[in-house]
């Protein structure tokens, strides 16, 4: 997030967008719908009519995928109608010339065509946006998980620019992370392509500082991700896979090529808190230390890091992860993994990570830190790009506005498969369910994968509510009760992905967005079918 | 704003303007009974226990009355005490008196204020004892409502709307049948209740309770494991185990709050499903073995894999310093950049 969550509150409109906040993200939701309460725009743009629809001024139900026709075509209703923040674009953006000629693309009559909404709506929706500000955007997978997820976050910055809703409070463009400590493991380069700190493997200088500070020669050539180590395990190239807390065999899009993969792969090692379907095609299993078990830090999704302590010791003979990444490294006779505790890590991180160079155990006694923390007198940075300081990261520091076009998604309906699936969460479970299936209430409260179901569609099916049914696409088939209602519209249906029995990733696209390789897990083609 | 100065009972306090007389006392640590006021919501001015005399002439409930300078607040007054106590003695009539095995004893706005008051025998024979026999709500899996102790302050409706947003719970019904319930008085567990359990902790007596409490030995303050919100929150222990997990007011992510993960999803550490002991497949099978063995066999295997033959996967649930070693050991170790995450699924 450029901005913090408790700015919400003060935000005069907000543009929630591919985010089905109340069940993801709970406690941001609380703070969306009290500023909704007290009087701010609250625009709510989803394909499902999700829970927040309740609290919303203005629904958006826009096509899943067309997020940058959306989007676009709203900053045209602003540049049009003359609402575009000259005066910020002039002194902080670049690129404004050719980035309005792009948007003759998305006339209205085209982007109603495109996402099928109304023309008149998205015309109140950007001008709700562009003349109530601070603004602040919202947004989660909805927009990142899509072939072209990197386009929708472009389209999303370049409405947040042209309105100068950026640097200032309760404005910004804030993505909601999904797993507790995703952005802490990004800041830590847990990355194929970066350091600590989104230092460049292949920057010649940062690679130096590194290999002074670890005392090794390493590797210029940046490292492959995720979805290529599958297919890099599938083709004989990766023979031994060390897997940490994951659970692929659930969580991948199109995951039987996640289990193809695995079943080829001479040699894995899990390192988890059960034996998750993963775990179980491993060939050693490492017994890890659950957060209440260990001393460490999470940073949250506003970029704050905050302390996480031991409550009780490991269960049985579970040890902590960072201890057994030491064992190991211990075990191959290498240097410089002597640590005694987890704050002796934090000293090392803070060394070498400069956003974190002013963070200590100490200081965070007192409440976390959101980063930019560069100094030890430093109190953090709730809000990026602020004028005064933050620059953006290009090379002018300035920001580009980024010229868009449309494009459909990887896989759409058709006469074989036509429905489109679109993936969710629930409230009460979390990524695939190895924690939370685990804990008896949650699993009261929903205990079974559903697939959501226009009654239209329904009734063209012959389905009834609570039936069970078989959902296929091009690449598997799953079952799962269908739970009939206008939650979604014709043509479109819905399913989480917290259950084992009804692995929903087997349908789903491996198609990736070409710079981020994010999987398109928000748009495939199913067929449903009574069982 | 502005300051303004009152006396409550004789003694001179600063308030600031727009606090209510209630606010400004319990702010300068001066105790007024009160049930159905709570900080974080706006006041009710329902159950009458707050009542005050203002500059001796007229009585007013201190939650809904505003500070003026100059004012003179008895609490003590014959009038404002002959009040108050018929409304707690009132209510103590309706309540069932089984305070040694409730959740709450010790712990009960209404034990507080009852005894703050003085209910005498005497006092409740007046009314005739009705304690209200209606079957308790067990629908939820972490919390009972128990109707027969509910005071009807309204703190958990006024939590679920003014907080929560989410309005699950009213009144329904009219005079001494009044309850609280769900639209069409179903089971809570069939409602549109989120089970974020906001209400359960503002209950001030027993009518709300968590099913599995039991009280913590000691508390530890950590960060909630399941999204990147990162709530602040107490797990409570006992012995090894965790046994209450309880919202950090302090912290400025959540100032309190939980959502139903973090408040109730911790069972999973105790699991017996939790993995306590290595495995190393052997015939193809999975079997116990020890951390030496285990660990041998991956360096032996590490060892000859590394650059293009080797990949990590490190997970969003580890802590920072836990990516920092497994990205620094694939990097200076095993010698290849290949690690990810899955930030992308
Ligand atoms: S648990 Fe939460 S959602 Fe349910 S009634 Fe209480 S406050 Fe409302
Ligand atoms: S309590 Fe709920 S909203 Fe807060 S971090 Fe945990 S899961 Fe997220």
């Amino acid at each position: 997030m450029t901005n913090s969550i408790n700015e919400i509150i003060g935000a005069k409109a907000i543009l929630a967008i591919g985010t089905n906040t109340t069940q993801a993200h709970p406690i941001i939701a609380l703070q969306v719908k009290k500023a909704a309460r007290n009087g701010a725009k609250l625009i709510v743009a989803n394909p499902k009519e999700i829970d927040l629809c309740r609290h919303a001024t203005l629904f958006l139900q826009h096509r899943p995928g067309t997020d940058v026709a959306l989007l676009m075509g709203m900053i045209r209703v602003i540049v049009d109608q003359g609402l575009a923040d000259t005066t910020f674009i002039k002194e902080r953006c670049d690129n404004y010339d050719e980035f309005v000629a792009s948007l003759s693309e998305f006339d209205l009559a085209r982007v109603e065509q495109i996402t099928s909404v109304p023309a008149a709506l998205i015309k109140k929706a950007a001008l709700m946006y562009a003349e109530n500000s601070p603004a602040s955007i919202l947004y989660c997978m909805g927009i990142t998980q899509h072939s072209h997820g990197t386009d929708n976050v472009f389209a999303i910055s370049n409405l947040a620019l042209v309105t100068g809703n950026i640097g200032k409070p309760s404005t910004g463009v804030n993505p909601l992370r999904g797993q507790n400590n995703v952005q802490g493991s990004c800041d830590m380069g847990a990355l194929p392509n970066v350091y600590p700190g989104y230092q460049k493997v292949d920057d010649p200088k940062a690679m130096e500082k590194f290999e002074t500070a670890w005392q090794k020669k390493l590797s210029p050539v940046p490292g492959l991700t995720h979805t290529a180590i599958f297919d890099k395990i599938y083709d004989g190239t990766v023979r031994s896979l060390y897997l940490v807390g994951e659970n692929p065999v659930i969580s991948d899009a199109n995951s039987s090529h996640a289990v193809a993969a695995l079943e080829k792969l001479p040699f894995l090692v899990v390192q988890d808190i059960f034996m998750t379907e993963t775990a179980q095609m491993a060939d050693v299993v490492l017994p890890a230390a659950t957060f209440a078990e260990k001393d460490g830090t999470f940073t949250n999704t506003e970029r704050r890091i905050q302390r996480v302590r031991q409550a009780i010791a490991p269960k049985g003979q579970a040890r902590p992860d960072w201890q057994i990444v030491c064992d190991i490294a211990k075990r191959m006779k290498s240097q410089g993994f002597d640590y005694a505790n987890p704050q002796e890590i934090m000293t090392e991180i803070t060394s070498v990570t400069p956003s974190y160079a002013g963070i200590t155990y100490d200081r965070l006694e007192q409440g976390g830190i959101q980063w930019p923390c560069p100094t030890k007198d430093h109190s953090g940075t709730p809000i990026l790009h602020a004028a005064e300081k933050g620059l953006f990261a290009t090379a002018s520091g300035r920001a580009k506005l980024m010229p868009l076009s449309f494009r459909e998604s990887a896989e759409l309906p058709d006469d074989a498969y036509p429905l489109l699936l679109t993936t969710d969460r629930s409230l009460f479970h979390y990524h695939t369910g190895s924690m939370t299936r685990r804990v008896d209430g949650l699993n009261q409260l929903d205990s079974e994968e559903q697939l959501n179901i226009n009654p239209k569609d329904a009734k063209r099916l012959g389905i009834a509510d609570k039936e069970m049914v078989n959902i296929s696409s091009r690449r598997g088939q799953v079952s799962a009760k269908a739970r009939v209602s206008r939650i979604c519209p014709p043509g479109i249906v819905s399913m989480t992905f917290h259950f084992a029995e009804s692995p929903t990733n087997v349908l789903t696209s491996g198609a990736l967005d070409p710079v981020a390789k994010i999987p398109e897990t928000k748009v495939c083609a199913v067929r449903v079918g009574k069982q | 704003m502005n300051n303004v100065n009152i006396t409550i009972d004789g003694l001179a306090i600063t308030a600031r303007s727009g606090m209510t007389v209630l606010q400004a006392a319990l702010a300068n640590g001066l105790y007024i009974p009160n049930l159905c006021n709570h900080p974080d919501l706006a006041p009710a001015g329902l159950c009458r226990v707050c009542v005050v005399k203002v500059d001796n002439k007229k009585i007013a409930i201190s939650c809904k009355l505003p500070v003026q300078d100059g004012m003179a607040i008895s609490t003590e007054d014959p009038e404002v005490m002959q009040i108050r106590k018929s409304s707690v003695e009132l209510l103590v009539a309706y309540h069932p008196l089984t305070c040694l095995t409730c959740e709450k004893d010790n712990d009960c706005e209404l034990q507080r204020v009852a005894h703050y008051v003085g209910v005498t025998q005497e006092g409740m024979k007046r009314y005739r004892r009705s304690v209200r026999t209606i079957p308790k709500d067990t629908s939820n899996p972490f919390f009972d409502i128990d109707h027969s102790k509910c005071i009807m302050c309204g703190i958990c409706i006024r939590t679920c709307d003014e907080l929560q947003n989410i309005n699950a719970i009213d009144y329904a019904q009219r005079g001494v049948s009044c309850i609280v319930a769900t639209l069409g008085n179903k089971p809570i567990a069939q409602s549109r209740c989120e089970s974020c359990g906001e209400c359960v902790v503002r209950c001030p007596v027993g009518a709300l309770a968590v099913k599995t409490a039991q009280a913590p030995m000691r508390e530890v303050s950590s960060i909630c494991t399941y999204c990147g919100v990162g709530c602040g929150l107490f797990l409570g222990v006992r012995g090894d185990r965790i046994v209450s997990v309880r919202g950090d007011r302090n912290n400025p992510v959540n100032k309190g709050s939980l959502c139903v993960k973090g408040r109730f999803g911790y069972d999973f550490v105790n699991h017996p499903d939790r993995l306590k002991t290595p495995w190393v497949k052997k015939d193809g099978k999975l079997v116990e073995a020890s951390w030496d063995e285990a660990l041998d066999l991956i360096a032996d295997n590490f060892s000859k894999s590394k650059g293009d033959g080797f990949a990590t996967l490190a997970s969003a649930r580890m802590t920072n310093e836990d990516n920092y070693l497994l990205q620094k050991f694939t990097r200076s170790v095993m010698e290849t950049n290949t690690i990810d995450h899955c930030a992308r699924l």
